[in-house]
C-alpha cells in the first residue's frame, strides 16, 4: 500500500498499486476528489500529480492535453500508484486547507 | 407532421480501449458483435434490430459520440429532407455509401447544440439475431449479458435548445413528446419522438456544446432491469443511478458507466405518444421527481458528468 497525501485537502488515503487513486478515495470515503464517470472521459477527478511514481492508463485528451499531462496533470481514475504520492485536487466540491 | 424518418439507425462511441470496450458493450450490455473495418471500427446491435448494426465503437484519445444516424423511408425521402435542410440553412455533407460497411449514403449535418447528425435510407438487411423470418421463435438462445433488443435512444447536451427544436419538429417532423420548462417557460430540456416512443432523441440544456449524456437500450421488463443491475455489481461496473423510475416518460432504468466514461442505460417500460397527443411538461422546480421518480432528488453526477 501506498500513502497518497492530498495537499490542498488536509486529508490522506491509502492505494495500492491495484487501485486507482480515485478508486483509494472512494474506498475509504474521503471526499477529497470529486467522483465523476470513473472512467478517464469526463474530466471531472482531474488532479495535479505534485510528486511520487505512477502508472498511467489512457484518458481523454480533450480534458487532460499532452502539455498538461507532462505538467503532472491527470485524471485520478485512471493512475495507479507505484509509491507514495502527494496530489493536489482541482475541483471546487472538497474542503480547501 | 412525421416526415418520413422512421428510427434510430445508429452511433458511433468514441471509446479510449477497444478491448475493455467490447467487455463492456458486447459482454456486460450483450450487443451482438457483427463486424469490424479496416479503421479499427467495431459493429454491434441488438437482437431484434433488423438492419445490419446499430451501434459503432471507434478506438481514439477522447470519450463521446461522434454522430448519430437516423434511418428514413427510402432514398427519395432522405434526398427530400437533404434538400429543406439545406433550404433551411443547414449545410449538409455527404458520406459515401460503404463508409459505414453496409450502409448506404448518409447526409450529415450539424445540431444547432452542436451534435452531429445523420440521415440515409439503406442499410443492409441481416435480420433479427438468431431467428428466422419465417415462423419465428420468440428470442434466440444464446444472448449474452443484459440481453438488449434493441438501440433505443440517446440524450444529448447542448446550448441551443429552441434551435434543436425548430430543426427536429419543422424539418424532421419529430414531435416533442415531453418536455422540461424554467420558471421563465425556456425549455431546459426535450423528449423528441418520430414514432410512437416516448423518445427516439432527447436533449437537456447545457452551456457547452456537442456533450454526450449516454446512450440507450431497451429491455422487456422491470426483472430485466433488476437482471442488469446484479450484473454490474457482478462485474464492479461503476454505476450511475439506479435501478429507478424516472417521472419523464416513466420508463424504469438503470444507469451505469462504459470503461471510458460513456454512460449507458438500459430501461424498459414508459409513456407512449401519437402526433395527436399534448406535449408533457415538467416544471424544472420539480426536477428532482421529473429525474428520478423515487428519490425525487437530484444527482449532480447525472446531470454534470458528460463525455
Amino acid at each position: 500500500m501506498h500513502t497518497i497525501t492530498v495537499r490542498n485537502r488536509a486529508s490522506q488515503f491509502q492505494c495500492s498499486d491495484q487501485q486507482s487513486l480515485l478508486h483509494g478515495v472512494e474506498s475509504q470515503r474521503i471526499k477529497a476528489v470529486r467522483v465523476g464517470c470513473r472512467g478517464g472521459g469526463c474530466g471531472v477527478c482531474k488532479i495535479r500529480v505534485v510528486s511520487g511514481e505512477f502508472h498511467s492508463k489512457k484518458m481523454s485528451i480533450k480534458h487532460v492535453t499532452a502539455q498538461q499531462q507532462s505538467q503532472g496533470y491527470c485524471l485520478s481514475c485512471r493512475i495507479y500508484p507505484l509509491s507514495d504520492m502527494t496530489i493536489e485536487a482541482l475541483d471546487e466540491s472538497g474542503p480547501e486547507i | 407532421m412525421r416526415k418520413g424518418v422512421m428510427r434510430p439507425g445508429h452511433i458511433q462511441i468514441r471509446v479510449l480501449d477497444m478491448d475493455e470496450a467490447l467487455a463492456h458493450y458486447r459482454d456486460l450490455l450483450g450487443l451482438i458483435e457483427v463486424d469490424r473495418d479496416d479503421q479499427g471500427r467495431v459493429y454491434l446491435k441488438g437482437w431484434t434490430e433488423v438492419d445490419k448494426f446499430s451501434v459503432v465503437l471507434r478506438e481514439t484519445d477522447h470519450a463521446g459520440m461522434d454522430f448519430t444516424g437516423y434511418k428514413v423511408l427510402d432514398e427519395s425521402t432522405l434526398a427530400a429532407l437533404e434538400s429543406e435542410l439545406n433550404a433551411k440553412g443547414f449545410a449538409t455533407t455527404e458520406i459515401a455509401a460503404g463508409e459505414l460497411l453496409g450502409c448506404g449514403r448518409r447526409v450529415r449535418f450539424t445540431a444547432p447544440t452542436g451534435h452531429t447528425f445523420e440521415l440515409f435510407a439503406s442499410k443492409e438487411q441481416t435480420g433479427k439475431w438468431g431467428i428466422k423470418e419465417r415462423n419465428p421463435e420468440a428470442w434466440p438462445r444464446g444472448l449474452k449479458g443484459m440481453r438488449p433488443t434493441r438501440f433505443d435512444h440517446c440524450l444529448l447536451y447542448g446550448d441551443d435548445l429552441e434551435g434543436n427544436l425548430t430543426l427536429f419538429t419543422e424539418i424532421l417532423g419529430f414531435d416533442l413528446a415531453e418536455q422540461v420548462l424554467d420558471p421563465e417557460g425556456n425549455k431546459a430540456a426535450l423528449f423528441l419522438t418520430c414514432s410512437s416512443k416516448a423518445h427516439d432523441v432527447a436533449f437537456v440544456k447545457h452551456d457547452e456544446k456537442d456533450k454526450f449524456h449516454h446512450a440507450s437500450f431497451w429491455l422487456d421488463t422491470w426483472q430485466d432491469v433488476l437482471r442488469a443491475a446484479d450484473l454490474i455489481s457482478m462485474t464492479d461496473t461503476p454505476i450511475d443511478i439506479g435501478p429507478t423510475r424516472h417521472g419523464l416518460t416513466h420508463g424504469q432504468t438503470i444507469y451505469f458507466f462504459d470503461p471510458s466514461g460513456n454512460r449507458t442505460e438500459v430501461f424498459c417500460g414508459g409513456d407512449y405518444h401519437y402526433p395527436d397527443h399534448p406535449t408533457v411538461t415538467w416544471d424544472a422546480e420539480v426536477l428532482g421527481k421529473a429525474i428520478f421518480y423515487h428519490d425525487r432528488e437530484l444527482n449532480e453526477r447525472f446531470l454534470t458528468v458528460l463525455t
